[in-house]
């Protein structure tokens, strides 16, 4: 922890960064984004296990990018945000160094797509274990019931846009469900609505989701939200062979095409 | 009413290019088919959004026809190709909510399969009548607000 702190001290003491994006001790034992923007705050950056929220989400919003150059601290997860931010041209390469802490403890400066590429490729899934488990499990369900499970799970939905605002890919201005001309989808909680807004939702993520998990967990109601993107991310995935989150230059699944594409079901 | 037959009422997006001049075809042909079907015209295949799909159910079809040109076929070069792979996706994701994917046909037709498309129609027609009202997804709109 020492060696983060030191880092980030270097770096706002030389000036190379303004705002070293990190952690710090919340609530309960949780751990709550940190933004430290002088060298006396730095005492306040924490890395431990429980450091799960995916940082990336702030990289793209314009109070941030004001504060001047980031350093963030960046988890699995927060890499592969970073990389895919930057292959949708969110991110301009280096404009962001991200700070990885290794399990030695050493501290690694990663400041090029290059470098997060290369690192990013020793990772191992994003996905947990048990969100792998529950995933299989669903598919071994039949239709009925997994139809079941999603209703079940998603008329508590409040529509509060929790799972919308966490996410690190929901960076548009103007959004789908925020369109009331027409209104495509019921602003209430209706469950036809909640349905259709987490299909929108799913869909637009399909081959961009890096499995962070960050709308599962920011769900009030405790609804798995994130298995609907991480189903989508893998479809695209076995389809077409195009994992998000891995390189800085992959094109968007759905805004490319092979004349090839094997398909199974139109007539 | 309730001893009234089920006929399926369905919705068939289509393009303009090759779809919706071969169903043209299938009349001027003097093809029958079973007039249970509505028919959506787009610009292209690459138009049909995944929400146009959902919302035709919303709105009380018991089923849903997407079709357009062939593959290399679109008039504007690779508009069915992008649907194409937005649909294996789309197809892959309503599968894992549950959705009844049977009520879904995709399907490529050309400007001169006048007799396809009557085939198609009349094939789809009959599987939702065995169906029957897609009852558990218009369920939902009459669901209290939670």
């Amino acid at each position: 922890m020492d060696v983060l702190r030191n880092k980030a001290r270097d770096l706002l003491a030389q000036g190379q960064v303004q705002v070293v994006i990190g952690y710090e001790a919340g609530t309960g034992g949780a751990r709550r984004p940190s933004f430290v923007r002088s060298e006396a705050d730095v005492a306040r950056l924490v890395w431990d296990a429980d450091c799960v929220g995916n940082l990336a989400g702030y990289l793209t919003r314009a109070e941030i990018k004001k504060m001047g150059k980031i350093a963030v601290v960046a988890n699995a997860a927060t890499l592969r945000a970073l990389l895919q931010l930057t292959a949708e041209h969110q991110l301009a390469e280096g404009a962001v160094s991200a700070l990885v802490v290794t399990e030695e403890g050493a501290v690694l400066e990663l400041s090029n797509a290059q470098a997060v590429t290369e690192h990013v490729a020793t990772l191992p899934a994003s996905l947990s274990a048990a969100d792998r488990e529950k995933l299989d499990q669903l598919m071994a369900l039949s239709r009925e019931e997994r139809r079941a499970f999603w209703e079940q799970e998603l008329q508590r939905c409040i529509k509060c846009y929790a799972c919308r605002s966490s996410c690190p890919m929901c960076y548009c201005g103007s959004c789908t469900m925020d369109c009331n001309r027409p209104q495509w989808v019921p602003v209430a909680s209706h469950e036809m609505g909640n349905l259709e807004y987490h299909t929108v939702r799913a869909m637009h993520l399909a081959g961009r989701c890096v499995e962070c998990g960050e709308c599962g967990r920011a769900c009030p109601v405790g609804i798995p939200i994130h298995l609907l993107t991480c189903y989508a991310e893998e479809s695209v995935r076995r389809q077409f062979g195009q994992p998000a989150g891995t390189s800085a230059t992959l094109n968007y699944a759905l805004g490319t095409f092979r004349p090839d594409d094997q398909e199974t079901f139109i007539r | 009413m309730a001893d009234e037959a089920f006929e399926p009422k369905i919705t068939a997006f289509v393009c303009n290019w090759c779809t919706y001049a071969g169903a043209d075809l299938t009349g001027t042909s003097r093809l029958k088919y079973q007039s249970n079907i509505r028919i959506i015209r787009l610009p292209c295949t690459g138009r049909v959004d995944f929400m146009l799909i959902q919302k035709a159910f919303a709105r009380g079809s018991d089923g849903v026809i997407v079709s357009g040109c062939h593959p290399n076929d679109c008039h504007y070069t690779s508009g069915n190709y992008h649907a194409r792979r937005r649909w294996m996706v789309f197809n892959d994701l309503m599968e894992f909510m549950g959705l009844d994917m049977r009520r879904v046909t995709f399907s490529w037709v050309s400007a001169a399969e006048g007799a396809k498309w009557a085939t198609l129609v009349n094939e789809v027609t009959d599987h939702l009548r065995e169906l029957g009202p897609y009852t558990e997804y218009q369920r939902l709109l009459n669901a209290g607000v939670a």
